[in-house]
């Protein structure tokens, strides 16, 4: 189960735009072992899918840019490697489902067309090899009556069916990483849960490595063996998933945990919100990025960008204070983070 | 105008009991038009007769999947859609039958927060100016006493007075949806729809924009019907639940009993498919997984509309439409449409 698939190592991306740099992704490593599940949980402007993006080169380039990393898949670094040999990487060795499905699948195409055409590109299937092998992939992912829908158009299909193909497509090349970019968000929690339930079978069946991007870590409880929270362009907090919900050891995880609604609340109980707003990323960071709405906030905080190290067994967090909160010790600091 | 918020807020709490809106066989359908001639073909009945009170200083939640009608219903509740049928009782008043320029000068005191905060504020128009428009509009004071309303307002939604003159672009999504709060209140509204007004949100701003609706419904005592796909954040907010499904309403009750004792077998399978973020807890939920999609609105199933997906359908379950009928206490009412909800009582 130990055998590492992909190794990022501190990676690097920015934007140049006209209005400055944007300091994108500040440098994260991290591992995926072969058929082990990880999810990057963070807010818009965290950099989780700018980070996974990168690992394809899959940004715009420019304005953006991958300054320094190293991404380092079955034993070659996919950030060395040319546009040619990257086409053979992307969809076949790590795919991707998108985040939209009404509009990650083409409008003018058939369903059939746009899930053969890459197993043609990169099984080197003929046309009827390939169709009989999309017929598979629909019937496993639970879209009825494959044969005949394979002529129908996306709009023919609602959004949870349209995820179900997007993930068929995703496998069909058996990649073995597989990165789901909030694959639910734009889906209703009745679907949400099918299309959950649905990777999970598949994970177990086929036995592939999975990254999953998400801003909700309630949807992540269930799904992943290890969780990496994100913010501003940095790794906070990573840990297996049950020593990070029990042993929470960074403020930004503990805030996003908190602000969540518990479906099992006692009666008017409030929410407790992390105040502020998300952070600017056009400053160079040079200071911890969640000091400015953090509750236990201290001088030091201001002075340095605190390292990720190591607390707990697999568990890694990027505070001054990781300790003192993992083990609870912790008084608050006096005054509140500056709020709006 | 301070005055004025608290006379209002003493009158309410005096009497907070009473009905503030009266909902009775709402419909809304769409024209499917088809061919050269554009001839009509069907209807798409987003809204299909529903019926309900909203009390005065509660928070009604309006929950269910897209595509239900809970958009629908509260848009023309404001007759921001003409209803098909029905009546929108306010406070005495049949709103459908108000003509436009009646309709217009009733709507200072029925105002909207909207889903988006990014395209719901115009560009082109500084805060101030976005923040006293609903003032131009009503003809309420002059150029100083709005200047002083919209700092008033500013402050009261947690942004510093300071912002009048910068122009949306300048503010984060929390800060934009704070923004059309205040737009909301600058006419003293005693109703407020809000339309999703945290979705396109960031989880640790959600929670700000909710304790924010929270405390300004129980200092300038508004009444909310807030419409969502989100039933965790609902139960925060709610006093009471209304749960939609293909334009009907199949649940309604006090929060507690909707979401301790969910009497449909829709709701109990949109409060299981909740993720919690807990492993532990997680681990030991027993999923009631739906199968297949939400149906088309415009050919609903016979009889109970959800009975396709339905675990316990029999049936009677595609022969007759359930009741709307309550299997609470006459004190507490809590109403079900399902031919097979006693035995979850």
């Amino acid at each position: 189960m130990s055998n590492t698939i992909l190794e990022v190592r501190d990676l690097v991306t920015r934007f140049y735009t006209e209005e400055g740099i944007v300091y994108a992704v500040n440098g994260i490593s991290y591992n995926l072992d072969e058929g082990e599940s990880m999810a990057i949980v963070g807010e818009s402007g965290s950099g989780k899918s700018v980070s996974v993006l990168s690992l394809m080169k899959l940004i715009p380039i420019p304005p953006g840019k991958i300054v320094q990393g190293e991404v380092i898949l079955n034993g070659r670094d996919l950030l060395q490697l040319s546009n040619e040999e990257l086409y053979n990487v992307r969809g076949n060795e790590i795919a991707m489902i998108f985040q939209d499905p009404m509009t990650s699948l083409n409008p003018v195409l058939t369903i059939g067309l746009q899930m053969t055409e890459a197993m043609q590109l990169h099984l080197g299937m003929t046309k009827e090899q390939a169709t009989a092998r999309a017929v598979e992939l629909l019937e496993l992912v639970g879209v009825g009556n494959a044969e005949d829908r394979l002529n129908d158009y996306p709009h023919q299909f609602s959004g949870g069916q349209n995820q179900r193909i997007g993930i068929a497509m995703g496998l069909s090349c058996n990649p073995s990483v597989l990165i789901a970019d909030e694959p639910t968000t734009a889906l209703d929690v009745t679907i949400q849960a099918q299309i959950m339930e649905l990777v999970l079978k598949l994970k177990e069946q086929l036995g592939m490595s999975i990254i999953w991007i998400t801003h909700d870590l309630g949807v992540v409880a269930n799904l992943v063996e290890k969780v990496i929270v994100m913010y501003s362009g940095f790794i906070v907090e990573s840990a297996p998933v049950n020593e990070l919900y029990k042993h929470t050891s960074h403020p930004y995880t503990k805030g996003l945990l908190e602000s969540l609604p518990q479906l099992a609340a006692q009666k008017n109980e409030r929410l407790t919100p992390i105040p502020g707003n998300p952070p600017d990323q056009t400053q160079e960071p040079s200071h911890c990025a969640f000091a400015p709405r953090c509750r236990y906030v201290i001088d030091h905080c201001w002075e340095a960008i605190p390292p990720l190290e190591s607390i707990g067994p697999d568990h890694f967090s990027a505070c001054w204070r990781s300790q003192e909160i993992r083990s609870g010790l912790t008084i608050e600091a006096q005054t509140e983070g500056s709020a709006a | 105008m301070s005055q004025t918020i608290e006379k209002q807020a003493f009158i309410e709490t005096a009497s907070s009991d009473d009905v503030i809106i009266k909902i009775r066989g709402l419909k809304k359908y769409f024209p499917i038009k088809r061919g050269v001639l554009r001839r009509k073909v069907g209807d798409i009945k987003a809204v299909d007769d529903i019926s309900f009170d909203i009390k005065r200083g509660e928070t009604l939640g309006l929950v269910g999947e897209s595509g239900c009608g809970k958009s629908t219903a509260g848009r023309t509740i404001l007759r921001l859609h003409e209803p098909t049928d029905g009546q929108v009782d306010f406070n005495g008043r049949d709103l459908t039958d108000l003509s436009k320029s009646e309709m217009r000068h009733a709507r200072r005191d029925l105002q909207m927060i909207f889903q988006d905060p990014y395209s719901s504020l115009n560009p082109r128009m500084t805060v101030g100016s976005i923040i006293a428009e609903p003032l131009v509009i009503h003809g309420i004071g002059d150029s100083k006493s709005r200047k002083k309303r919209v700092k008033d307002l500013l402050e009261l939604v947690g942004l510093n007075p300071y912002y009048v003159t910068r122009y949306p672009h300048e503010f984060s999504g929390g800060q934009r949806q704070r923004i059309g709060i205040a737009r909301a209140l600058a006419t003293n509204p005693s109703f407020i729809v809000a339309d999703e007004p945290i979705s396109a949100l960031d989880v640790s701003i959600q929670a700000q924009v909710v304790n924010l609706l929270d405390d300004l419904k129980k200092e300038l005592g508004l009444t909310y019907l807030f419409i969502a796909h989100d039933l965790s954040m609902v139960r925060y907010i709610s006093d009471r639940v209304a749960v939609m499904y293909l334009g009907k309403i199949v649940e309604l009750g006090s929060r507690d009993d909707v979401y301790e004792h969910p009497l449909h077998p829709y709701t109990q399978a949109l409060l299981s498919a909740i993720p919690m973020p807990d492993p532990e807890l997680e681990g030991k939920r027993q999923r009631i997984i739906l199968e297949g999609d939400v149906p088309s609105p415009a050919n609903p199933p016979k009889g109970c509309r959800f009975h396709p997906r339905c675990g316990y359908a029999t049936d009677i379950c595609s022969q007759e439409d359930p009741e709307f009928r309550n299997l609470g206490t006459s004190d507490q009412p809590h109403m079900v449409a399902c031919h097979h909800a006693d035995q979850f009582v």
